[in-house]
């Protein structure tokens, strides 16, 4: 059980600043939620934070250690990210098994068939599709086997970039209760981003709203229904999603 | 439906080497309206788009009817094909990232996807292709418009894919997840630019979604796939009435703001939702 803090993080791309200076805390075993306008920078934290970005700012600690700090083993067993675009992060040449072995074979697992088959099963997918490649793959499928990847190695923390908006409600369901279902058991922390408020709602316990780069506020799940931000723009974006739940 | 912009009947896809056929007699007709495809996650949804669009090398696609406007998909050349698709016809594809050439700045790809099929300037093309970025609400589309796809976020790229598509005024838009990565406040500007073209311009709309109050709300009917088949076809804003045990699972699994924080029910599939039925669309 770890908490995940952002101190100060801030990076550049050329002349543009995308983000000035984010700074929040998760705590250990949280689910703490990531919205905003398009653009505003979301995956960007989760891209610093995962060091897929290195050339930022700041601090990210995870259970107080940072993890610039941490050995690369040390870090992938703590530190896990599940992709916006299934595609990026799935090499076309690499089969699902592949994908799925090569974490467990660098960290010396055991019974790397069974956690195969056990990890496809978690998300819904049968064993046969350990010998697909992801061209191979519908949309959503392709998700599905990264976050696979990403709980392979049990790691403390997952940062989930939209994991479930490539996926259909009923296998958005089966994901969400499977990650709701590892966090009670195993005390996981998320950090998990969406654009899908009732998502949020149903997963986080808190959630901050991003705008240009700067979180807004930071709310606690209670704050939706009756839209109780006070920041212009997470009020606006609360009260939209709201219309649009009930209808367009 | 008296002169459809589509007319589909019995569409089978079968990848190769695979044991069952993707997309499974599939028939539909589209006219001036818009219409969802909702389903499963490998369902085949983006197979049928894929399959009007003639876009699956290798995979056997077999149709008693397969019509757009006066062009007979089934029979068409590929050099027939060349003219009509992105210009007539678009699709706006699920892997904006994906599709889109990696090496090759964003607005470069929309304005020569723009000249390819209309006789222009570089200079107007690049000023149409800003325009519509700007009408897709990117904030800065001069900056964007070089920026190459792996810079920009994944609600850019999806706008960066619909304002390329959008701008050779085609007849008909197939569009595969457009909007899933955009947050709602720009998620209903871009379905309003889609929404204005069906009424003002007539096109037709296929939108294929997972987001079912997006479904409901904006489109006017919606096809129900399962495993390659369409199991229902609704009235959208009579979703709530659907019948078929996999469409009733699929709204009970929707997860609401203010629901209970329960685990969410997850559809028991049958077996018999796969068998051969009577089917209309
Ligand atoms: N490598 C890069 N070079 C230049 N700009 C970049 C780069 N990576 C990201 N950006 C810019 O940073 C900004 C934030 O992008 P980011 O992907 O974090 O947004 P986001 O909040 O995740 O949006 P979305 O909800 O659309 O996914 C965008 O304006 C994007 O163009
Ligand atoms: N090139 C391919 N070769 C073999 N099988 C494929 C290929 N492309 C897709 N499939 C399979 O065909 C089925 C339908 O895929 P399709 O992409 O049409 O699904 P979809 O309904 O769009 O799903 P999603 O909502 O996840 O995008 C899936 O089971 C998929 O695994
Ligand atoms: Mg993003
Ligand atoms: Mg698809």
């Amino acid at each position: 059980m770890k908490a995940l803090s952002v101190e100060k993080m801030s990076i550049r791309f050329g002349s543009v600043t995308v983000l000035p200076e984010v700074s929040f805390e998760v705590a250990a075993g949280e689910c703490f939620g990531l919205v905003g306008e398009s653009g505003s920078g979301k995956s960007t934290v989760l891209r610093c934070a995962s060091l897929l970005l290195s050339s930022w700012q700041g601090e990210v600690r995870i259970g107080g250690v940072p993890v610039r700090e941490m050995p690369l083993m040390e870090r992938c067993r703590t530190l896990q990210m599940v992709f916006q675009d299934p595609y990026g992060s799935l090499h076309p040449r690499h089969s699902i098994r592949s994908v799925l072995s090569e974490p467990l074979r660098i960290h010396g697992l055991d019974d790397r068939e069974a956690r195969m088959a056990q990890a496809l099963e978690d998300v819904g997918l049968p064993p046969d599709f350990l010998d697909r490649y992801p061209h191979q793959l519908s949309g959503g499928q392709r998700q599905r086997v990264a976050i696979a990847r990403a709980l392979i190695l049990e790691p403390a923390v997952l940062l989930l970039d939209e994991p479930t908006s490539a996926l259909d409600v009923s296998v958005q369901a089966e994901i969400l209760n499977l990650l709701a279902r590892l966090r009670e058991e195993r005390s996981f922390t998320y950090l998990m981003v969406s654009h899908d408020l009732a998502v949020i709602d149903h997963m986080c316990d808190r959630f901050a709203v991003m705008q240009a780069g700067e979180i807004v506020e930071v709310l606690p799940r209670d704050a939706i229904p009756s839209n109780q931000a006070d920041a212009p723009y997470a009020r606006e974006l609360i009260g939209a999603s709201l219309t649009y739940e009930r209808a367009l | 439906m008296s002169h459809p912009i589509l007319d589909v009947a019995g569409l089978t896809v079968r990848y190769p080497g695979a044991a069952q056929p993707a997309v499974r007699g599939v028939s539909f007709q589209l006219g001036r309206e818009r219409l969802g495809i909702v389903g499963e996650s490998g369902s085949g949804k983006s197979t049928v788009g894929r399959a009007l669009m003639r876009l699956l090398p290798g995979a056997e696609v077999s149709a008693e009817r397969m019509r757009f406007e006066e062009v007979d998909l089934t029979a068409a050349t590929e050099r027939q094909m060349l003219k009509i698709r992105g210009a007539r016809m678009s699709m706006i594809l699920q892997d904006p990232k994906f599709s889109l050439n990696p090496i090759r700045r964003c607005g470069l790809q929309i304005e020569e996807a723009y000249r390819t099929h209309v006789r222009s300037s570089r200079a107007e093309a690049r000023a149409r292709a800003l325009a519509m970025l700007e009408a897709v609400q990117i904030r800065d589309p001069e900056r964007v418009y070089d920026l190459y796809p792996h810079e920009v976020s994944g609600g850019m790229g999806q706008r960066v894919m619909i304002a390329m598509m959008l701008l050779t005024d085609p007849d008909l838009v197939i569009a595969d997840e457009p909007t899933s990565a955009l947050d709602v406040t720009v998620r209903l500007q871009v379905l309003k630019i889609l929404d204005d073209l069906v009424r003002e311009k007539g096109i037709g709309l296929i939108m294929i979604s997972h987001d079912l109050n997006l479904v409901r709300n904006f489109c006017d009917r919606v096809l129900i796939m399962y495993a390659g088949r369409v199991v229902e076809t609704l009235a959208a804003r009579d979703l709530d009435r659907a019948q078929h045990p996999y469409t009733r699972g699929l709204l009970a699994a929707q997860p609401r703001i203010g629901g209970k924080r329960a685990p969410l029910p997850v559809l028991q599939r049958e077996a018999a939702w796969n068998e051969d039925r009577e089917e209309m669309a």
